[in-house]
C-alpha cells in the first residue's frame, strides 16, 4: 500500500518548482497584457517578438512542460492522497478553522483554470503563435493577424459571454493562486514562524495582483466595446 | 443533561460497521467527555451488551491515547484541546453527537472507536531519535543551547502523538507529526548531527507506511490539541532538499 | 523462613557503587546476544531499561498495556527531575540530595540505595540532553532549574510542565532506535497475567494479548518488571486508567516479597473531586507552590458562606486569611513535603475552613506572583497547567484562586528489592515505582522520574549482567513446558471463573466500593479501629465481587470489563495488604499517618526503637495471612531526627 517512486516530498517539490515558475510567467505575462491598455501598438510588437521565433518557441515548450508536470503531479498525488485516507470517509465533516476552501480544492480549481486555459488557447494562441507555427513549417495558415494582438483582444472582448467566463476563469485562477503561491514557498521550505503568516499575505498580495492585472484588460476592453 | 449519541460500531477489522444510536440522560454538566462514555457503557453492561470500546488512558490530555472523532473534528471542536479534557458543559441539553473513529488507510480500526496508531511507532523508530547509546555522553552543560532554539523544540516536543492531524488531514497525511519530532531535533545541536540522514529516512517510512502527501491545507495545525505548528513542516521541506543536495556532494 | 539479603557492597557510602561495579560479573558481547530479558512495562524505567539492554546487545522482549510505549503514566507527570548538579551555585551536592530525599521519605528508606541514586541523577540529566530532550534553558544557553518541595536549594530541570513527558520521549526514542535496530521487539496491547518460574527462577511470563484475548507465552532469561504503582487500588487517583498493580502482585504471589505496601503519597495539589461518576483526578504539578500561596479563610464563617456560594474568593480581605503553611512551616513555606502539605490541607478543612461546596478544598493563590512577576512571567512557567485547570474546572486561575486538594498519587511501597533491584525471586527484577526501593515513607517531588531512569538506564544494565553472567550456558527455553502449560492453565480457570459469575454489579461500581474504603480508611490519616475495619470490609467486598460481578461475555477477543475485573480482582486483596501493613506499623512517618502517633502540634511521630524496618510480606496463599519479614535500617551517615520544616 506505500507509495512508490519518488518521495512524497520530492513529488511536492516538483508541484512546488513548476507551480512557481508558472506564476513567474503570469506575472510576466500580466505586465505584458497591461501594455495593451497603455499603448496598443507596443503591445502588438511584444506579440511580434514573441511570434515563431525560436526563443519564444522554446519559452513556449517550456511552459508546456511544466504545465504537464504539474498536472501529471497532481493527479497522480491526488490519488495518492485519496487512498491514503482510507475507503470509509466521515459521515460529519465540519469546516477547520482557519483552513481555507482554495487548499483543499486545489484540484478542483485547478482543473477550472485549466478549462480555461483551453479556451484561452483557442482563442489567442490558436490564431497567433500556432498559425505563424504551421507557416514556417509549410503547412498553409492564415497569418494576417498573427501578430496583432490587439485584434484578438478586441475580438474576444467585445463578446460580453467571453469577457464574463473570462473574468470567473480569473476568480479561479485567484483561488488557485491564493493557496499556491504561499504553498510553494511552505513545500520549498522557505518559511518560518515568523515568516509564515507574512508569506501568507504575500501570497494572497500576489495572486490579487496577477488577478487584478488580467481582469483589467478584459474590463477595459469589454467596457470600450460598450463605449465603442 | 439528555444526550443522542451516534456511535461507530464495529466489532473487528472485517466487519463493515455502522452507525448505532444511543440515548443517555442525567449526564452532569461536569463530567468529561469520556466519563459520559463511561457512564454510557455502564449502562450497557448492566444490560449485558458490548460496550463501546475506545482509547484512553492519563485522562489529562497528555498521554495521546484518546482520539474520537466527534461532530466532524478530532477531540471535538474546541481549540487545544484532547478528548479526554472535552468537558460535557460544552454541549448543550438535547444535542446529537456523532462519534467516529480516526479514519485513515495507515489507522485501522480494531474495534468501535479504537484504531491501531502503530505506524506512528514505526516512524519514530525510522529515525526520531538521536543515535546515542547510555552513558559516555558530555556535560549537560557542555553545549550552550540558545533558549530561543530550545523553546520552538520544545514547542515541537510537545507532540502527544494521538494522530489527530493524520484523522482530520483529507490526504491522511502524516507530516506534521513527522515534522514535530523531525524539527525537535533539528533545532537541537545534539540532534543536528544525523539530520540529514533522519530527514531521509522518516519521509522514506512515512511514504511506506501508505501515509499521503501534504498539500497544505494546515488543518492539522488548526485541530492540533498541542498546537503544533506548520513552519515545522516547512523546516523539513527545507532539510530534504538540502539533504537531497548536500548528500550527493559529499561523496 | 527465607532470609532478605539487601546485598549491600561493603564500603564506605559514598564508593559503594564504584565498589560493586568494579567487581561484578560481566557478560561479554558474544553471550550477550544468547541471553533473552523480558520487560514488562514502558515507563521511564521500562523503555530505558530495555533500550539500554539492547544497546549492550542483550535480546530484549518489552510488552507495554496501551498501543504504544509512548503512552506510559510517566508521561504525566508534570513539574520536574532532581539532580544534584548545583548549576545554580546554591550549595547542592551529591550529599545534600541524599540527605533531603532520606529525610524527605522520612527515614525509611536504605542509605545505600539513596545515595546511589542521587550519585546517578548527574547523568541523568547529561544523558537526556544527548537524547535531545529540551529542557528549559536560560538567555545565557544553559539549563535551567526551579524549587521543588522539600529542599532548599533549586535542582529540578524541568521542560516545561510536561517533564515527565519529555523524558519518557526521550527514552521511547531510544527504545525506537533499539527496535529498529532489532535488538528490542516491541509487544503493545499486552498485560502480564503471570510470571512463569522454573527451578525457581523467573524464566518467562503469560501475557494476555488485550485486542485478541489470547493468552500468549514468552520465555528469557530474566524478567523485569516496570509496570508502575497500584494507586489505584483507590479507584480515584492521578494515575491513568490502565495504571494497575497485577504484575507487581502475580509476582507477589509466586513469591516475591510485598515491602512497604501501606506507604502511599497523597498529593497535596489535585484538583478536587466533584462528582461521583468520575473516572480519576488531575494534579497540579508541586511545581506550582513555587510561586502560589495557599491558603483557606481564617473565619470559619467564611467558608461557610464560600461553600454555599455567597462569596468569592477574593472578598475574603487579607487579613482574614489564614496562610496556614506560611505560619506552620516559616523555613520552608509552601515548599513543604507531600505528605506534610497533604495533612495540613486535610486537618484544615476537617476543621471546617475548606473552600468549596464539599468543605474538602482549599485555595492555591497566584495573585500575589501576577503582582510581583506580572502575568506574562507566570504564564511562560505555568501557562499549560493553568489552561488544563480551566479546562476542567471552567475557572480562570489568573482571576481567581485555584482550589485544590489531596489526592493520591503514587505508591512509594513495592515488590522487596535488593541493591542489585532483584526481588526475592531470582530473575525477576522490579524498576521504577514497581519497586519500593528509594523513597522511604514518603516521596519528594521530582524524584520519581529520577529513580525510573537511574533503574534503567544506570542500575540494571550493570545489576542484570551480574545475575546473567553465570547464565551464558543455560539455553534458549521453550514455552511448551510444564511450567508455562500450569501457569496458562491457571489463569484460563481464573477468567473462566469471572466470567462465569454473570453477578449483577459492574466492575468499576465496585471499584468504586474499594475505594471509598481505602480513601476513609487507608488514606491520609489511619487509625487502628478503622484499619481492622477496613480489613474486613475489604475481604467482604472481595466475596461479594466473586459472587456478584458482572464481567459480559464480548463480540471479539477484546474485552475491557474483563480487563478491568481481573485488575480489581488483584486490587481487592491487595487493598488488604495495604491496611495491614498499616495496622502493623505502630508509628506515623511520611505518608503513614497513623491519628494515634502524633505530636502535639499534629506532626508525625515516628517510633525509630521499633520501626526503623522495612515491612516485606510473603504470600502463603489465598485469604491466608501473609507472613512478615523485616529489614532493619541502618543510618550511619545521617543523623535520624524528627523531621522539621519549620
Amino acid at each position: 500500500m506505500g507509495n512508490k517512486g519518488l518521495s512524497s516530498i520530492t513529488k511536492k517539490l516538483i508541484m512546488a518548482i513548476t507551480g512557481g515558475a508558472m506564476v513567474f510567467f503570469l506575472l510576466f505575462h500580466a505586465s505584458m497584457n497591461l501594455v495593451a491598455i497603455i499603448k496598443p501598438s507596443g503591445y502588438n510588437k511584444i506579440c511580434e517578438f514573441l511570434g515563431a521565433n525560436w526563443y519564444a518557441l522554446v519559452a513556449t515548450v517550456g511552459l508546456a512542460a511544466l504545465m504537464v508536470f504539474h498536472l501529471i503531479y497532481a493527479f497522480v498525488l491526488s490519488l495518492q492522497n485519496y487512498r491514503a485516507r482510507g475507503k470509509q470517509r466521515y459521515a460529519v465533516v465540519e469546516k477547520q478553522e482557519g483552513v481555507s476552501w482554495a487548499s483543499k480544492n486545489m484540484l478542483v480549481i485547478g482543473v477550472i483554470v485549466l478549462l480555461g486555459l483551453g479556451l484561452h488557447l483557442f482563442n489567442f494562441w490558436a490564431k497567433m503563435q500556432l498559425p505563424e507555427v504551421l507557416h514556417k513549417l509549410g503547412i498553409e495558415a492564415d497569418i494576417t493577424y498573427a501578430a496583432d494582438g490587439v485584434h484578438h483582444i478586441v475580438n474576444t472582448f467585445s463578446c460580453s459571454v467571453y469577457s464574463i467566463i473570462y473574468l470567473v476563469w480569473l476568480v479561479f485562477l485567484w483561488f488557485h493562486l491564493d493557496h499556491g503561491i504561499a504553498s510553494v514557498m511552505q513545500s520549498i521550505g522557505w518559511s518560518n514562524h515568523v515568516w509564515q503568516k507574512r508569506i501568507e499575505c504575500l501570497g494572497r498580495f500576489f495572486a490579487i495582483l496577477i488577478a487584478l492585472m488580467f481582469a483589467s484588460v478584459v474590463l477595459y476592453y469589454w467596457i470600450g466595446s460598450f463605449i465603442g | 443533561m439528555k444526550l443522542t449519541l451516534k456511535i461507530w460500531r464495529q466489532k473487528n477489522n472485517i466487519d463493515k460497521g455502522q452507525f448505532v444510536t444511543y440515548n443517555v440522560d442525567n449526564i452532569p454538566e461536569e463530567a468529561s467527555f469520556l466519563e459520559m462514555l463511561d457512564i454510557l457503557n455502564e449502562g450497557l453492561v448492566v444490560k449485558g451488551e458490548d460496550p463501546v470500546t475506545f482509547d484512553h488512558d492519563c485522562r489529562e490530555g497528555i498521554c495521546g491515547a484518546c482520539g474520537l472523532y466527534i461532530n466532524g473534528h478530532p477531540h471535538g471542536k474546541f481549540k487545544n484541546t484532547t478528548t479526554c479534557q472535552l468537558h460535557m458543559r460544552k454541549f448543550k441539553d438535547g444535542d446529537t453527537i456523532t462519534i467516529e473513529p480516526w479514519r485513515s488507510e495507515a489507522f485501522p480500526i480494531i474495534k468501535d472507536l479504537m484504531v491501531d496508531r502503530s505506524a506512528l511507532d514505526r516512524l519514530i523508530q525510522a529515525g526520531g531519535y538521536v543515535s546515542v547509546r547510555t552513558g559516555g555522553v558530555p556535560d549537560a552543560n557542555a553545549i550552550p543551547i540558545s533558549k530561543h532554539d530550545a523553546d520552538l523544540s520544545m514547542d515541537a516536543a510537545s507532540c502527544i502523538g494521538c494522530g489527530a492531524c493524520v484523522a482530520t488531514c483529507k490526504n491522511g497525511s502524516a507530516m506534521l507529526f513527522v515534522s514535530a519530532k523531525f524539527s525537535q531535533l533539528a533545532l537541537l545541536p545534539q540532534g543536528q548531527v544525523e539530520t540529514y540522514e533522519r530527514v531521509q529516512k522518516m519521509v522514506a517510512r512515512m511514504d511506506e507506511l501508505g501515509f499521503g502527501n501534504c498539500s497544505n491545507t494546515y488543518a492539522c495545525m488548526a485541530e492540533c490539541p498541542k498546537g503544533i505548528s506548520v513552519t515545522n513542516i516547512a523546516r523539513m521541506n527545507r532539510q530534504f532538499l538540502a539533504a537531497k543536495i548536500a548528500e550527493p556532494l559529499k561523496k | 523462613m527465607k532470609e532478605l539479603n539487601s546485598k549491600i557492597p561493603a564500603g564506605p557510602l559514598a564508593e559503594k557503587w564504584t565498589n560493586y561495579k568494579a567487581h561484578q560479573n560481566l557478560v561479554n558481547p558474544a553471550n550477550k546476544r544468547k541471553l533473552d530479558i523480558i520487560v514488562i512495562g514502558t515507563g521511564l524505567a521500562g523503555a530505558s531499561a530495555a533500550a539500554s539492554f539492547g544497546e549492550m546487545g542483550f535480546n530484549v522482549k518489552v510488552f507495554c498495556i496501551q498501543d504504544s510505549p509512548r503512552r506510559a503514566h510517566s508521561i504525566a507527570a508534570q513539574g520536574g527531575i532532581n539532580a544534584a548538579k548545583n548549576y545554580p551555585n546554591d550549595g547542592d551536592s551529591v550529599y545534600r540530595l541524599f540527605y533531603d530525599t532520606i529525610k524527605g521519605g522520612d527515614y525509611r528508606a536504605r542509605e545505600a540505595n539513596v545515595y546511589r541514586l542521587a550519585e546517578l541523577s548527574n547523568n541523568i540529566i547529561d544523558q537526556c540532553v544527548a537524547q535531545g530532550v529540551p529542557f528549559a534553558r536560560e538567555y545565557g544557553g544553559l539549563l535551567a532549574n526551579r524549587s521543588f518541595g522539600g529542599a532548599q536549594v533549586s535542582r529540578t530541570f524541568y521542560a516545561r510542565g510536561q517533564t515527565g513527558q519529555q523524558l519518557l520521549l526521550g527514552a521511547y526514542s531510544a527504545l525506537s532506535k533499539e527496535v529498529e535496530r532489532g535488538t528490542v521487539k516491541m509487544y503493545p496491547r499486552r498485560e502480564m497475567m503471570d510470571v512463569v518460574l522454573v527451578d525457581g527462577r523467573a524464566r518467562g511470563v503469560i501475557m494476555r494479548n488485550l485486542v485478541t484475548g489470547e493468552l500468549e507465552r514468552y520465555a528469557a532469561h530474566a524478567v523485569v518488571i516496570a509496570s508502575g504503582g497500584y494507586g489505584r487500588v483507590f479507584f480515584l487517583s492521578t494515575n491513568a486508567m490502565s495504571s494497575n498493580g497485577s504484575a507487581e502482585w502475580q509476582a507477589y504471589k509466586k513469591g516475591a516479597m510485598m515491602a512497604n505496601p501501606c506507604f502511599t503519597q497523597i498529593h497535596p495539589t489535585c484538583i478536587p473531586v466533584h462528582g461521583s461518576y468520575q473516572s480519576k483526578l488531575t494534579l497540579m504539578s508541586e511545581s506550582l507552590r513555587n510561586d502560589g500561596r495557599i491558603w483557606v479563610p481564617k473565619k470559619k464563617e467564611d467558608a461557610e458562606k464560600l461553600a454555599k456560594g455567597q462569596i468569592k474568593a477574593k472578598d475574603i480581605a487579607e487579613e482574614n486569611r489564614d496562610y496556614y503553611l506560611e505560619r506552620r512551616y516559616p523555613a520552608f513555606g509552601n515548599l513543604v513535603p507531600r505528605d506534610v502539605a497533604s495533612r495540613a490541607a486535610k486537618e484544615r478543612c476537617d476543621a471546617g475552613f475548606g473552600v468549596n461546596n464539599t468543605g474538602l478544598a482549599v485555595y492555591l493563590d497566584f495573585k500575589e506572583a501576577i503582582d510581583r512577576l506580572g502575568q506574562k512571567v507566570v504564564e511562560e512557567k505555568y501557562g499549560n497547567l493553568f489552561e488544563m485547570y480551566e479546562r476542567i474546572t471552567d475557572d480562570d486561575p489568573y482571576k481567581t484562586p485555584m482550589m485544590i486538594y489531596p489526592a493520591v498519587h503514587y505508591t512509594m511501597g513495592g515488590l522487596w528489592v535488593d541493591y542489585e533491584l532483584q526481588t526475592t525471586i531470582p530473575g525477576l527484577f522490579a524498576a521504577g515505582e514497581a519497586n519500593f526501593s528509594d523513597h522511604g515513607a514518603n516521596r519528594l517531588g521530582a524524584s520519581a522520574l529520577m529513580q525510573g531512569l537511574s533503574d534503567g538506564y544506570f542500575i540494571l544494565p550493570y545489576t542484570m549482567q551480574n545475575y546473567l553472567a553465570d547464565q551464558i550456558g543455560v539455553p534458549r527455553f521453550q514455552t511448551n513446558t510444564k511450567e508455562f502449560d500450569e501457569a496458562e492453565k491457571q489463569i484460563r480457570e481464573k477468567i473462566n471463573k469471572l466470567m462465569a459469575i454473570n453477578g449483577k454489579q459492574t466492575v468499576d461500581s465496585i471499584h468504586r466500593r474499594l475505594g471509598l474504603i481505602m480513601w476513609n480508611k487507608v488514606g491520609m490519616a489511619r487509625n487502628e479501629a478503622g484499619l481492622k475495619e477496613a480489613i474486613e470490609e475489604i475481604k467482604a467486598l472481595r466475596k461479594e465481587f466473586w459472587q456478584d460481578v458482572k464481567v459480559p461475555p464480548q463480540s471479539s477477543g477484546m474485552n475491557n470489563e474483563l480487563e478491568k475485573a481481573l485488575r480489581v480482582a488483584d486490587f481487592l486483596e491487595m487493598g488488604e495488604l495495604m491496611a495491614r501493613d498499616a495496622l502493623m506499623r505502630n508509628e506515623s512517618c511520611g505518608g503513614h499517618f497513623r491519628e494515634e502517633f502524633q505530636t502535639p502540634d499534629g506532626e508525625a511521630m515516628r517510633n525509630d526503637a521499633e520501626y526503623s524496618f522495612v515491612a516485606a510480606y510473603e504470600y502463603q496463599g489465598p485469604d491466608k495471612e501473609p507472613v512478615l519479614y523485616k529489614e532493619e535500617l541502618k543510618f550511619e551517615n545521617v543523623e535520624v531526627k524528627q523531621r522539621n520544616y519549620k
